[in-house]
């Protein structure tokens, strides 16, 4: 490999692990403040996808296309939060388990009822469409490098919103100790609200800017939704600085595996969790 | 995982069985004058389009003979096998052994269809291949009982290698997923490609279903071949199409690929398809007048266009008939009927074809490029491909 491919892929796994990131941050927002496990991500993920291709058609614009689809997304993060989720903060994570495995099932099948089971393409915006040249037969995508541009934008957001505004001290304070924060008179429920809100905004806003590279497809959540939990463990349950880190180790791990040992490539993303967690069991930062 | 539908279904099916066979002695219905076919199709799922296509095609090769077979009537039983292989022995089992059906046929998935393999097998039950190209099926573990209607997962590679040197394109990188279906379709290309003069510089894979290229594609602009060979279907077909295009890739580097990469993703992939050359058995826009008689009946029929899994369906359909009438409808002489369908001679959509001795289609492959989200027929690939059917033995 010669230093010119070296920085692409470079940029490659970087691009892929802050993909990872937005994915895995409302993941593990949601552990780590509410405690609760959300194997039911991945189908937000999807939601936002199928959303930004049946907008983007009705539209014609894919960034009116995800304004509506985020807001109609934390919406819908709110009324499941509202009917579902509150009632089991407190239960047992099996339970949580069961639940969002039952929801993953309940969105597929909405899903195969309101857009069928074909597999469809989001176009990428006209002005976006086109390619920086790199060597003489590669060009790089410039949509990739805005998704990119996107993801970090949202990481820096949702660091200044965590650590230096008033909301975000009450969300830490919530998952430090419930208790004593409601008997400060913060309303806790509103705050778990809105952070159950975020996450699976973050997820559909995931779905919706990886659509027009991805495509649009069913059972797409589940495929992405085991990496998610691999992000979220080797970065430590419930740290968003942990998550980030992490996606950004996981993808540069995922694109140099698949190009220098293609045969273990599969493995390796794993074997880096199993080491990390030999290591550190609580992940690389600790809630 | 049960879906309701599934309940309904087979809920509806106990009662089926309840209320018509247990009253019955056991031989009279045996002997009853339906014959008992079944269908062990994906009907929830990503292949679900799929299943009701094969379904749809099988139902008009019989609706073309009255709806009987061999003058008797049929009556049809169904399993949606959910393209679930840990339940690929239960769900054939329950056909064979609860609905007592004479013929099998099933399915699109090749891990299923290893489970149906081993019922059919311990079973002799016929079992009919309408899409599952696993190797397998037809070589090594082969049966006089099994037979195939579609593809083996190496005929349309084995089609590619010799029109790819012919094209000048003498140094190529191949590109798949690391699983059975992908390996088997590299056997084919391997041995074409090479045959006929080719290098094979590098063979690239990433684990099923990833679908994060970038890397890979990076790496095949820094080999510069003169093409690049795959084998991907679905979803993750329509990604790696428009990636390819994406990278720019397709400007300097022809794309071949197995015909299934641009086999109902060309509307999702959209203009990145746009002039790749693909290898298969059928087109949709196969120019023959029995294609296009084809194509009308079974819109009118259904009121969907067919595909090459409706194709595949029918032509299930038409050796089913030809069986049968051979044998008057009595498809428990097994003998004859094997030996009918054996050196039966397929008048299909597809063009003529005729089975190879270990049960797979020895079949034409056509040379397909992508024109405007259509699979354009430039020419034919290879005539009469066969399957080599390595380690066959019948008996």
């Amino acid at each position: 490999m010669d230093f010119a491919n070296f920085l692409i892929q470079l940029l490659n796994g970087l691009q892929y692990g802050l993909l990872l990131f937005m994915l895995a941050a409302g993941l593990t927002l949601i552990f780590g403040i509410m405690g609760v496990v959300n194997l039911a991500h991945g189908s937000f993920y999807m939601l936002g996808a199928y959303m930004a291709w049946s907008f983007t058609a009705a539209f014609d614009s894919l960034l009116l296309a995800i304004i509506v689809g985020t807001a109609l997304s934390v919406l819908l993060g709110l009324a499941l939060e509202w009917v579902l989720f509150r009632h089991f903060y407190k239960r047992d994570h099996l339970d949580q388990v069961l639940l969002t495995f039952g929801l993953i099932y309940i969105f597929e099948e909405v899903r195969s009822l309101l857009w069928g089971d074909d597999v469809h393409a989001v176009q990428v915006p006209e002005l976006l469409n086109w390619s920086i040249p790199l060597t003489e037969n590669l060009s790089y995508p410039v949509y990739r490098l805005v998704m990119s541009g996107i993801c970090v934008l949202l990481a820096l957001g949702l660091y200044l919103l965590i650590s230096k505004t008033r909301l975000g001290m009450k969300i830490r304070a919530g998952a430090f100790n419930r208790d004593m924060t409601e008997a400060l008179g913060i309303n806790i429920r509103l705050i778990h609200a809105v952070v159950f809100g975020l996450g699976v905004g973050l997820a559909a806003i995931a779905g919706m800017i990886a659509a027009p590279i991805s495509s649009v497809y069913p059972n797409m959540g589940g495929s992405v939704l085991i990496m998610c939990f691999v992000v979220v463990v080797i970065g430590g349950i419930g740290s968003v600085r942990g998550a980030l880190i992490s996606a950004l180790l996981v993808g540069l791990v995922d694109t140099f595996g698949k190009v220098l040992v293609p045969q273990i490539a599969g493995m390796l993303v794993y074997m880096l969790m199993a080491a990390v967690l030999l290591y550190k069991p609580e992940g690389l930062f600790k809630h | 995982m049960t879906t309701r539908r599934i309940v309904l279904t087979r809920g509806a099916a106990v009662i089926g069985a309840a209320s018509s066979g247990l009253l019955l002695p056991q031989i009279v219905r045996a002997q009853s004058d339906k014959v008992r076919v079944g269908f062990m199709l994906p009907y929830t799922g990503t292949f679900a389009q799929l299943g009701v296509a094969i379904e749809n095609g099988f139902r008009m090769a019989l609706n073309e003979q009255g709806g009987k077979l061999g003058g008797r009537e049929v009556e049809f039983f169904k399993v949606d096998d959910e393209s679930n292989p840990a339940k690929g022995i239960e769900n054939a089992q329950r056909l064979v052994q609860r609905d007592k059906v004479d013929v099998l046929v099933g399915t699109v998935h090749s891990g299923v269809q290893m489970g149906i393999h081993k019922v059919a097998r311990d079973t002799g039950v016929l079992n009919l291949i309408p899409n599952a190209g696993v190797h397998a099926a037809t070589r090594n573990l082969c049966a006089p009982n099994v037979f195939r209607t579609s593809f083996s997962n190496s005929q349309p590679t084995l089609a590619l290698g010799k029109t790819m040197v012919d094209r000048g394109h003498k140094k190529a990188v191949w590109i798949t997923w690391n699983y059975a279906a992908g390996d088997e379709a590299f056997e084919g290309f391997e041995q074409s490609y090479t045959a006929a003069g080719g290098t094979i510089i590098k063979k690239l894979g990433l684990p099923f279903p990833n679908v994060e290229f970038q890397a890979l594609l990076t790496e095949i602009a820094a080999l510069k071949p003169d093409a690049v060979a795959c084998f991907f279907a679905g979803g993750g077909a329509a990604k790696f199409l428009r990636d390819y295009a994406a990278a720019g890739l397709n400007k300097n580097i022809q794309l071949y690929g197995s015909g299934f990469l641009t086999e109902g993703v060309l509307d999702a992939a959209g203009a990145a398809a746009e002039g790749v050359l693909t290898t298969m058995h059928y087109s949709d826009l196969l120019d023959t007048q029995r294609n296009k008689n084809f194509r009308l009946n079974y819109a009118k029929t259904f009121k969907l266009q067919p595909d090459v899994y409706a194709v595949q369906g029918y032509d299930t359909g038409l050796l089913l008939v030809q069986g049968a009438n051979a044998v008057k409808g009595d498809l428990n002489n097994k003998k004859a009927l094997y030996a009918a369908m054996e050196g039966a001679t397929i008048d299909s959509p597809r063009g003529k074809w005729t089975m190879s001795k270990s049960h797979n289609p020895i079949q034409d492959m056509y040379m397909r490029q992508v024109v405007g989200n259509q699979n354009k027929v430039i020419g034919i690939a290879a005539k009469a491909v066969a399957d080599p059917g390595t380690g066959c033995r019948m008996g």
